[in-house]
C-alpha cells in the first residue's frame, strides 16, 4: 500500500496544475528518446520475446485433446451443449428451412413442408398488427416480401433459422450476468475484461477451437455468434439498472417487495428501454456475422453473399445483403413492439369468451399456416415463391459501378492520392518509428493521470505485453488504421445524432439508415470500393468508418433523448436559446451515454480489422487471418488478445476520463 | 434429442423411401449416414462437389453437401463432422493440409487431375506499351515498369500478388530478377478479381496475380508473363538461375489440386473411398464447365448433371 500512498500524494500535490510539468517532463524524455535512442529501447529484442504463441498453441491442445474432467473429457461437456443447442435449433430449422426429413442428407424423404412463404408473411404482419397497427404490418410484410421478390427466400429462411435460436440465447444470457453484475461487484469486476474480450478477439481467432469443441455446423456458428453478439447485453443491462431513479427502488423496498421481486417485477420493467437497446444490439451485430458464420456451416445469406462477390456479381450480392438487412429490421421492430406491447397489457382477469375471442390472432396465424400448407400440396407457389415473379437487378450495379469507374475514377485516384501522400502514411511512418519504450511510458502516465495507480499498472501492462509478444509494429498500423477510422466516423456520427435527437422526425430515417450499415455485410460495399480505391489503407479505413458510424450515432442520440424533460423544461424557463439549451443542459446530461457510444465505436472498429485483413493491410487483422490459414491457433489468439489489449487500453483511459470529466461538471 | 427422432422417423419411413428410390442395383452402402462434402464459395470447387456427389448417390449413397471455409474446414474434416473436401490447391492450401494430415486425422485421397496454374498475368492491350511481352525480360525495362506504375509505387511498377497466406515469393522473386516493381497483396481473391475488372474496364494498366482454372480467363483478354521455367533447385539453390546469389529467379510452380478427406472415411464406406479416389477431371473439362456457369448463367446442377450424362462410362469405372 506504500506505493498507493506516495501516488496519492504525489496526486494531491500533482493535481493543483502541476500534471502539465509532468507531462512535459515525460514529452522530453519521449522525444529525446525518439531522436536519439537506438537498440532495445526502440526496437523490442527477439531474443527476450515471450513464446506466448506457442504456449498458447500447446494450451488449447491439450484443450482440445486432454482436458478432462474425470469420468467425462471438456470436449464431451462441450458437445453435450453443442446436442442442447442443436434440439432447437433442428425444430426451427425444419419449420422455417428444410422441412421435416426422414433422415439427414440425399436419402433423406420429406415428411412435412417448410413453412409456406405466404403463411410466414402472413403471421408476421399479424404479429405487426397486433403489437403495434397497421404500420409495423405493413413495413414487416413489405420487407419480407422483398425477400421473396428478389429470390433469397430459401437462403434466408436458413440464416432465420439460426438466428431466431442465437438472439434468445445471447439476449437471456446477456441479462442474467448483466443482473448478476448489477447485484455483486466482484462478478462485474471479473466479467467486464471477458466482455471486451469477446467483443473484441476476431471471430477468426477462436474459430478454429469452436470447430473442434462445438462441431463444424450451424451449432458452431450459433455458439460463435452468441459469443460475439452478447456483449453489449450485459452491459447495457448493466448501465440501463444504474440509471434507474433510486426512488423506483425504494418504492418497491417500502410496499415490502422481496429482492428477487424488485429486481423482476420493479428494476426490469423501469429499465426496460435501455434493455430493448441490448436486445437491438444482439439482434444487429448476430446478423452482422452471417457472413462468418456462413464459413463454419450455417449456409444461408452469408453463403449467397460471398459467392455472388467472388463471382463480382455486385447485383445478387447487394441483393441478398439487403436481405440480411431486412431481416434485421423486421426482428428488431417486431420485439421491440412485442416487448412494449406485453410491458403494457393488463392482467386480465378469467376470460370466459370463447378460444376465437380470446386469441383471435393466434387462431388466425394457425389457420393461415394450415391452409396455405394444404393449399401447396395443390399449387407449388403457395409453398416456394414462384420463380417466374422474381425480380432482379441483375447487371444494374454492376454498371453503374463500371459507369463511375470509367469516368470518374481518375478523380477519384486523385482525391485518394493527396489523402495517402499527405495524411495517412506520413502518420503511418510516425507511428511506426516511435520507440516502443516510450509508448508504454507515456500510456502508463496518461494511466496514472486519469485513474490512479492501478490504472497505470493495467495500461502500462498491457502495452508492454504487446511489445513483448512481438506484436508492435502490426499493432501500431492497427491503431493507426482504427484511430484515423474512429476520429472520423466520431467528427460524422456525433452531429447526425445530435441532428437526429433535436429533429424527431428525422429519427425513424436516421434509425433506418444506422441499421443499415450495421447489417448490410461489409463485403458487398467492400469489392466496389476496391474497384474504385484499388486494394489497401484507405479502402480498409472507408470501410471500417462505415461500420463504426452506427454506434457514434446511436448513443448520441439516444443520450439527447432520454435526458430529464423536467430539465429542459427547467432550462427553458430560466430563459436559455435552443443553442445554450443543447450545449449546456442537454450534451453535458448525455455526456455519459456519449462516451458509451465512443467507446462502442472503438469496439466495433477494432471488430472489423479482420476484414480489413481482406483487402490486404499489414495489421494484427491481418495477422489472425494469416494464422486461420496456417492452422496456427497460438498464432491467432495471441494476435487476437493484442487487439482485445488496445481496445481495453483506449476503453479503460475514456472512461477513467469521462468520470473526471462527469466529476467536474457535478454529475453523479 | 434430434438424431433419436430422426432415426424414429426415418424407420417409420424406411418403407416409404425404400419404394420411392430411384437407385440403381448398386451394392448396399455399408452405412446410409450422410457423406457430408464441402462446399467452398468458387464456381469450379462447387461443381467438381456436385459431379462428385451425384457419383456418390449413383453408387447408393447418402450424401449432404456443406458450406464451410476453404481453410476452416480443416476443423471439422479432422474431428468427423466433415468427410470430404474435393479441392485442395496444392498452391494455397498445402500447408494447412500437410498440417491436417500430419495429425494423423485427415487423409491425402489423391489428385483431382486438375492442375493449378498462377503466375503474372497482364491484359493483351498492356502489350502496346510493354512490346517485349510475355518474356519477363521486357519488365526490366524502366519505361516497360513505369508503364505499370501508380503514385504509390513510382517509378516502380505496381504488381498486384494474392492474399499473403497464398504465399508466393513474389518479394523474393522480384529482387532475384532484380524487376523495377512493387508488390502489394490484395486481401482476398474477390479483391484481386475486383481490381483486374476496374482496370480492364478502363482499359488501364494492371499486372497480378492469377490462377487457373478460373472464368477470368474465359472472360479477359490477356496472357501470363514467361519467368524461367520452375523447377525445384531453382526455389532450393541460390546458384540456379540467371542471378547466382538468390533463389526464386525463375517462375511459380504448377501444383496439384487434392482431394483431401476425413481418415475414418475409407473404414465406414469402403466403396465411397474408392470411388473417390478414382474421381479425374482435366483442367480443359473444368474450365468448359466453369465458363458455361459463370459466363453462360447455367447452374450448377444442370451443369453436373449434362456431364454424368455424358461421361457414364467413366463414373461408373470408378464405383466399380
Amino acid at each position: 500500500m506504500a506505493l498507493a500512498d506516495t501516488t496519492q500524494i504525489a496526486r494531491r500535490r500533482l493535481s493543483g496544475g502541476g500534471w502539465w510539468v509532468a507531462w512535459l517532463i515525460a514529452g522530453a524524455a519521449f522525444v529525446a528518446l525518439w531522436w536519439f535512442g537506438s537498440g532495445w529501447p526502440v526496437d523490442y529484442p527477439k531474443a527476450a520475446q515471450v513464446p506466448a504463441m506457442r504456449v498458447v498453441g500447446d494450451a488449447m491442445k491439450w484443450l482440445v485433446n486432454e482436458a478432462s474432467f474425470g469420468i467425462f473429457s471438456f470436449v464431451d461437456l462441450t458437445r453435450f451443449i453443442a446436442a442442447l443447442i442443436e434440439v432447437p435449433y433442428w425444430i426451427s430449422s425444419s419449420l422455417l428451412a428444410t422441412g421435416l426429413m426422414t433422415t439427414a442428407g440425399s436419402a433423406g424423404v420429406q415428411i412435412f413442408p417448410p413453412v409456406s412463404w405466404i403463411a410466414l408473411i402472413g403471421v408476421l404482419g399479424l404479429a405487426g398488427y397486433w403489437a403495434a397497427g397497421w404500420r409495423l404490418a405493413a413495413l414487416v410484410v413489405a420487407l419480407m416480401a422483398f425477400i421473396a421478390l428478389f429470390g433469397q427466400w430459401t437462403a434466408a429462411m436458413v440464416t432465420l433459422a439460426s438466428i431466431v435460436i442465437a438472439v434468445p440465447l445471447g439476449v437471456i444470457l446477456g441479462l442474467l450476468l448483466g443482473v448478476l453484475s448489477y447485484r455483486a461487484p466482484l462478478v462485474e469486476r471479473v466479467i467486464t475484461p471477458l466482455l471486451d474480450l469477446m467483443q473484441t478477439v476476431p471471430v477468426f481467432a477462436y474459430l478454429v477451437p469452436v470447430l473442434f469443441l462445438f462441431g463444424f455446423g450451424p451449432t458452431a456458428a450459433i455458439v460463435a455468434t452468441i459469443i460475439y453478439a452478447m456483449p453489449p447485453m450485459t452491459r447495457l443491462t448493466v448501465h440501463a439498472l444504474r440509471s434507474v431513479p433510486a426512488e423506483i427502488d425504494e418504492l418497491g423496498r417500502m410496499v415490502g417487495a422481496t429482492p428477487r421481486q424488485r429486481m423482476w417485477r420493479v428494476m426490469i420493467p423501469a429499465a426496460m428501454p435501455g434493455l430493448m437497446i441490448g436486445a437491438n444490439q444482439v439482434i444487429m451485430l448476430s446478423l452482422n456475422i452471417v457472413i462468418i458464420a456462413s464459413m463454419i456451416g450455417a449456409g444461408g445469406l452469408g453463403f449467397e453473399v460471398l459467392g455472388a462477390l467472388r463471382r463480382l456479381d455486385f447485383g445478387v450480392g447487394l441483393e441478398a445483403g439487403f436481405a440480411i438487412v431486412a431481416l434485421a429490421i423486421v426482428l428488431d421492430r417486431l420485439s421491440q413492439a412485442v416487448a412494449t406491447k406485453l410491458q403494457f397489457q393488463p392482467h386480465r382477469g378469467e376470460d370466459r369468451r370463447s378460444l376465437i375471442a380470446r386469441h383471435p390472432y393466434l387462431v388466425a396465424s394457425i389457420v393461415l399456416a394450415l391452409g396455405c400448407g394444404l393449399l401447396s400440396l395443390v399449387e407449388a407457389g403457395f409453398q416456394t415463391f414462384p420463380a417466374a415473379g422474381q425480380l432482379s437487378t441483375g447487371s444494374f450495379w454492376a454498371e453503374l459501378i463500371a459507369w463511375i469507374n470509367v469516368n470518374f475514377f481518375t478523380q477519384l485516384e486523385a482525391f485518394k492520392d493527396f489523402l495517402l501522400l499527405n495524411l495517412l502514411i506520413p502518420l503511418k511512418r510516425l507511428l511506426l518509428s516511435l520507440p516502443w519504450l516510450g509508448v508504454v511510458g507515456l500510456v502508463a502516465l496518461a494511466g496514472l493521470q486519469l485513474g490512479g495507480w492501478r490504472l497505470m499498472l493495467l495500461t502500462g501492462g498491457l502495452s508492454f505485453l504487446i511489445a513483448a509478444t512481438g506484436q508492435w509494429e502490426k499493432a501500431m498500423t492497427t491503431v493507426y488504421l482504427c484511430g484515423i477510422a474512429v476520429a472520423v466516423a466520431a467528427l460524422i456520427g456525433i452531429p447526425i445524432g445530435i441532428l437526429a435527437a433535436e429533429k424527431r422526425r428525422l429519427w425513424p430515417a436516421v434509425q433506418a439508415m444506422i441499421d443499415t450499415l450495421q447489417t448490410l455485410p461489409s463485403f458487398v460495399y467492400l469489392m466496389p470500393v476496391v474497384m474504385l480505391f484499388r486494394v489497401g489503407d484507405f479502402t480498409a479505413i472507408l470501410a471500417v468508418v462505415l461500420y463504426a458510424l452506427a454506434p457514434a450515432i446511436r448513443y448520441t442520440a439516444h443520450g439527447l433523448m432520454q435526458v430529464d424533460p423536467t430539465l429542459i423544461e427547467a432550462g427553458r424557463a430560466a430563459g436559455t436559446t435552443r443553442w445554450q439549451l443543447l450545449t449546456k443542459v442537454k450534451l453535458k446530461l448525455a455526456f455519459p451515454e456519449i462516451m458509451l457510444g465512443l467507446n462502442q465505436t472503438i469496439m466495433l472498429a477494432l471488430s472489423m480489422l479482420v476484414i480489413t485483413a481482406l483487402v490486404g493491410t499489414r495489421d494484427l487483422g491481418q495477422e489472425v487471418y494469416i494464422a486461420l490459414a496456417k492452422a496456427d491457433t497460438g498464432r491467432g489468439i495471441v494476435a487476437g488478445l493484442a487487439i482485445a489489449f488496445i481496445a481495453i487500453i483506449a476503453d479503460r483511459l475514456i472512461s477513467a476520463g469521462a468520470r473526471r470529466t462527469k466529476a467536474r461538471l457535478g454529475l453523479k | 434429442m434430434p438424431k433419436t427422432l430422426r432415426n424414429l422417423l426415418s424407420a417409420l419411413a424406411l418403407g416409404a423411401s425404400l419404394a420411392i428410390t430411384s437407385l440403381p442395383a448398386a451394392a448396399a452402402p455399408e452405412s446410409t449416414d450422410p457423406i457430408k462434402l464441402t462446399l467452398h464459395d468458387w464456381t469450379g470447387q462447387l461443381i467438381t462437389t456436385q459431379l462428385m456427389a451425384e457419383v456418390l448417390k449413383k453408387a447408393g449413397y447418402n450424401v449432404e453437401l456443406v458450406t464451410a471455409d476453404y481453410l476452416a474446414q480443416f476443423a471439422g474434416l479432422e474431428s468427423g463432422d466433415l468427410h470430404l473436401a474435393m479441392e485442395i490447391w496444392a498452391t494455397t492450401g498445402q500447408e494447412a493440409l500437410d498440417a491436417a494430415v500430419a495429425t494423423g486425422k485427415v487423409e491425402n485421397l489423391g489428385e483431382t487431375g486438375m492442375q493449378a496454374k498462377e503466375e503474372w498475368w497482364y491484359p493483351t492491350y498492356m502489350k502496346e506499351k510493354c512490346p517485349g511481352l510475355p518474356n519477363w525480360e521486357a519488365l526490366l525495362e524502366p519505361a516497360c515498369a513505369e508503364a505499370f506504375a501508380t503514385a504509390e509505387t513510382a517509378p516502380n511498377g505496381r504488381y498486384l500478388g494474392g492474399p499473403v497466406t497464398w504465399g508466393g515469393f513474389d518479394e523474393e522473386r522480384v529482387s532475384a530478377l532484380g524487376l523495377p516493381f512493387e508488390v502489394v497483396h490484395a486481401g482476398t481473391d474477390a479483391a484481386l478479381f475486383a481490381e483486374l475488372e476496374s482496370a480492364y474496364q478502363r482499359q488501364a494498366p494492371v499486372m497480378l496475380w492469377i490462377y487457373a482454372p478460373h472464368w477470368a480467363v474465359a472472360k479477359y483478354e490477356g496472357e501470363w508473363v514467361e519467368f524461367p521455367e520452375y523447377t525445384a533447385e531453382c526455389y532450393a539453390d541460390p546458384a540456379w538461375g540467371g542471378n547466382p546469389n538468390e533463389a526464386y529467379d525463375c517462375g511459380k510452380p504448377f501444383g496439384a489440386i487434392w482431394k483431401a478427406g476425413w481418415a475414418g472415411l475409407k473404414d465406414k464406406w469402403p466403396g465411397a473411398y474408392r470411388g473417390i479416389q478414382g474421381f479425374s477431371i482435366d483442367n480443359a473439362e473444368m474450365g468448359q464447365m466453369i465458363t458455361e456457369v459463370d459466363l453462360n448463367g447455367k447452374s450448377v446442377q444442370d451443369v453436373a448433371d449434362a456431364w454424368i450424362a455424358a461421361n457414364e462410362a467413366r463414373w461408373s469405372a470408378w464405383i466399380q
